[in-house]
């Protein structure tokens, strides 16, 4: 019991990072209609800009300085590449995103180099003694803040003029447009946001084992979480990603006992397999808004 | 009435294969070209074409099932290692650590590659018929994920990772067709073999496209509860375009290793299926030349990337350095498939679309 707990927290703090993630891709959903791709290269870059960012000026303040620059870029990409598309099928845009993903990342990799950066983060592989459970601090770390970012990131929408701009753009664009809402602004806003949820996400990963160049995988196993939260709900990322992240870790822990045939690694591809259950359930994920249909 | 351009008569006319006879004409030139490369170029710079041909057939079968059909799938690499493992298991020799049923006749093993891969397809597709667009895209996207995990751990079959295993041989009536032999060597041989496939795969292809299947495919892209309106069976027609697409790659996956002899259960990642999209993105979507076109260039990008060293010395060929050659190769994928959908998102296609219409109507251009 005790060992299934520390597994469940573990899995929550993994979990807290595909829901940072996936809240970014929701937010770009929500205001623009597409799934950005480029969120896995803007996660790594976070991550690698703390890992220069923190030799100079802390680990606190290098991730505020991070967010801020990813959320920089994000823009800047979302200005240059996303903007002149506007109006044009999703999918196009899609895999626009795609191809700034394999752009920056290439940019993001030559700051890598071939060994593993470390974030400089505080705590490490550090454990503290929770009752009886004996967790790593990160894990709690990451739980936490991203609890607060997700209550500020809902008091945003809810009650500051902007979110209610981004809600409006989200129901109807053309409507918000017609009331005064600048859905250029809504655009810019959404890409800035969810670059600096990627890069807060980003340097979560890092902590303990640090960054290489494959770790922007990581931040592909966040589309399972919003698909079986739903690709339209704020709440339905956070829930995915948390249902995500728990799977994971309780199959890291136990299917190498109970179901050896699987294979090493199963884990790994377990967000892919709840999504597919899910979808063959429920087609809109577990909070998403069924599409009406009419020609 | 003779002679005059564009004057059809009859719908079968109208609905030819080449309507025009300077599509004619072309079409059989750059057939005889293509053959007669085989003889004029060095075996390096063929092997590298063969690879492309096979390339190409893939490509066709993604723009079948997203083209056409509309139904995107980032899934395109899951059904190559599919068809690629199925005729490698097929043509490998009996009694070895992996699995092999010694079978190397080609016109056994290709169509096999084809049908299990597009069995794969059409149990995939169910799932297809229930989503839409990016829900479908993040789906297939999953499946290649799956894929890796199965062929990773599945040595038997695939060897492992790190190790792989041999590809499929082909033998066409005990003929090796990947060694030295009367008929020329082994890259003239099998240069020609992918070049026969590929314009039969071709052929079909287009066939698909201007048939019943193909328009509903087409109606079903535009707009799909307006064609299930219209009396198009969806559910049919996405399981078959799945089925058709899923049955190109894997007859792709088998050939694409005879050409290096060797497959490694890495090769098919996400990496794969982007290629393939931005093939047939930068080829032109929904035409079948386009796909042809767009692999060519993704393929011939290696070989011109890797001749950049000598021309560019800050640019290196060592691995270990930036920028290196692999780097700015995987930057040239991902700029040129935003450039081409930003300023031109019928691709390369559109690209000579511009130029014959700029000729045809010269010298009053506007």
């Amino acid at each position: 019991m005790k060992a299934l707990l520390e597994t469940v927290i573990r899995g929550l703090g993994n979990g807290s990072v595909y829901a940072l993630l996936a809240l970014g891709f929701v937010i770009i959903y929500k205001a623009t209609r597409v799934i950005s791709f480029a969120q896995p290269a803007l996660m790594l870059a976070g991550a690698v800009a703390v890992s220069y960012l923190a030799e100079v000026t802390g680990f606190y303040a290098a991730v505020l300085l991070a967010g801020l620059l990813i959320a920089g870029v994000a823009l800047a990409v979302e200005r240059v590449a996303i903007r002149p598309m506007v109006g044009r099928p999703v999918f196009v845009v899609a895999i626009i995103t795609l191809g700034v993903d394999i752009v920056v990342r290439v940019v993001v990799n030559a700051f890598i180099g071939r060994d593993v950066r470390q974030v400089g983060d505080p705590w490490g592989f550090d454990q503290v003694a929770l009752g009886p459970l004996v967790v790593q601090q990160r894990w709690l770390a990451m739980l936490a803040v991203t609890a607060v970012l997700v209550a500020l990131l809902f008091a945003f929408f809810r009650y500051t003029r902007y979110g209610l701009a981004m809600r409006a753009a989200a129901f109807d664009q053309e409507t918000a447009l017609a009331q005064g809402v600048s859905v250029g602004m809504v655009f810019a806003l959404s890409w800035g946001l969810a670059g600096f949820l990627a890069a807060v996400a980003g340097t979560f990963v890092g902590t303990g084992q640090g960054i290489e160049q494959g770790t922007w995988v990581i931040a592909l196993k966040a589309l399972p979480a919003i698909i079986v939260g739903g690709l339209d709900s704020l709440g339905g990322a956070v829930a995915g990603g948390l249902v995500v992240g728990v799977v994971e870790s309780l199959f890291q822990s136990y299917q190498g006992e109970y179901a050896p045939w699987l294979g090493q690694n199963f884990a790994v591809v377990t967000p892919y397999v709840v999504m597919l259950v899910v979808l063959l359930v429920r087609p809109y994920g577990l909070f998403g808004t069924r599409e009406v249909e009419r020609v | 009435m003779r002679g005059r351009p564009l004057l059809h008569t009859s719908y079968a006319q109208d609905m030819a294969l080449l309507d025009t006879p300077a599509k004619r004409v072309s079409t059989g030139l750059l057939v005889l070209l293509a053959l007669g490369l085989s003889v004029v170029l060095a075996d390096r710079s063929l092997e590298v074409l063969a690879g492309a041909y096979v390339l190409a057939i893939g490509a066709i079968g993604l723009n079948i099932v997203t083209g056409y059909a509309g139904q995107v799938s980032l899934g395109h690499a899951f059904f190559v290692a599919i068809g690629a493992y199925t005729a490698a298991a097929l043509s490998g020799p009996t009694g070895q650590d992996v699995i092999g049923y010694g079978v190397a006749e080609i016109w056994i093993w290709l169509p096999a590659a084809g049908l299990v891969a597009a069995a794969a397809g059409v149990l995939v597709a169910p799932l297809a018929t229930r989503l839409r667009g990016l829900y479908l895209a993040i789906v297939t996207l999953g499946l290649v994920f799956l894929g890796e995990h199965v062929l990773k751990e599945w040595k038997a079959l695939t060897g492992g990772p790190g190790v792989g295993r041999e590809a499929a041989v082909p033998q066409l009536l005990g003929y090796r067709l990947d060694q030295d032999g009367p008929l020329g060597t082994r890259e003239q041989v099998l240069y020609l073999l992918m070049l026969v496939l590929l314009v039969a795969f071709a052929v079909a292809a287009r066939n698909l496209a201007r048939s019943r299947v193909g328009r509903a495919f087409a109606a079903i892209r535009d707009r799909d509860i307006a064609a299930a309106v219209m009396g198009v069976p969806l559910t049919r027609y996405k399981v078959l375009a799945f089925g058709i697409s899923s049955f190109y790659a894997g007859c792709a996956g088998g050939l694409l290793y005879s050409v290096s002899g060797y497959v490694e259960p890495g090769s098919f990642s996400l990496l794969m299926s982007v290629q393939f999209i931005a093939m047939v993105l930068i080829g032109g979507v929904a035409t079948v030349s386009g796909a042809i076109a767009g692999a060519l260039f993704i393929s011939l990008l290696q070989p011109l990337t890797r001749a950049l060293p000598s021309l560019l010395p800050v640019i290196s060929a060592d691995t270990t350095q930036t920028p290196n050659v692999f780097q700015v190769e995987t930057v040239l994928y991902g700029l040129l498939i935003v450039l081409f959908l930003v300023f031109e998102p019928r691709g390369l296609f559109g690209l000579w679309v511009r130029a014959r219409n700029y000729w045809k109507s010269w010298p009053f251009s506007y």
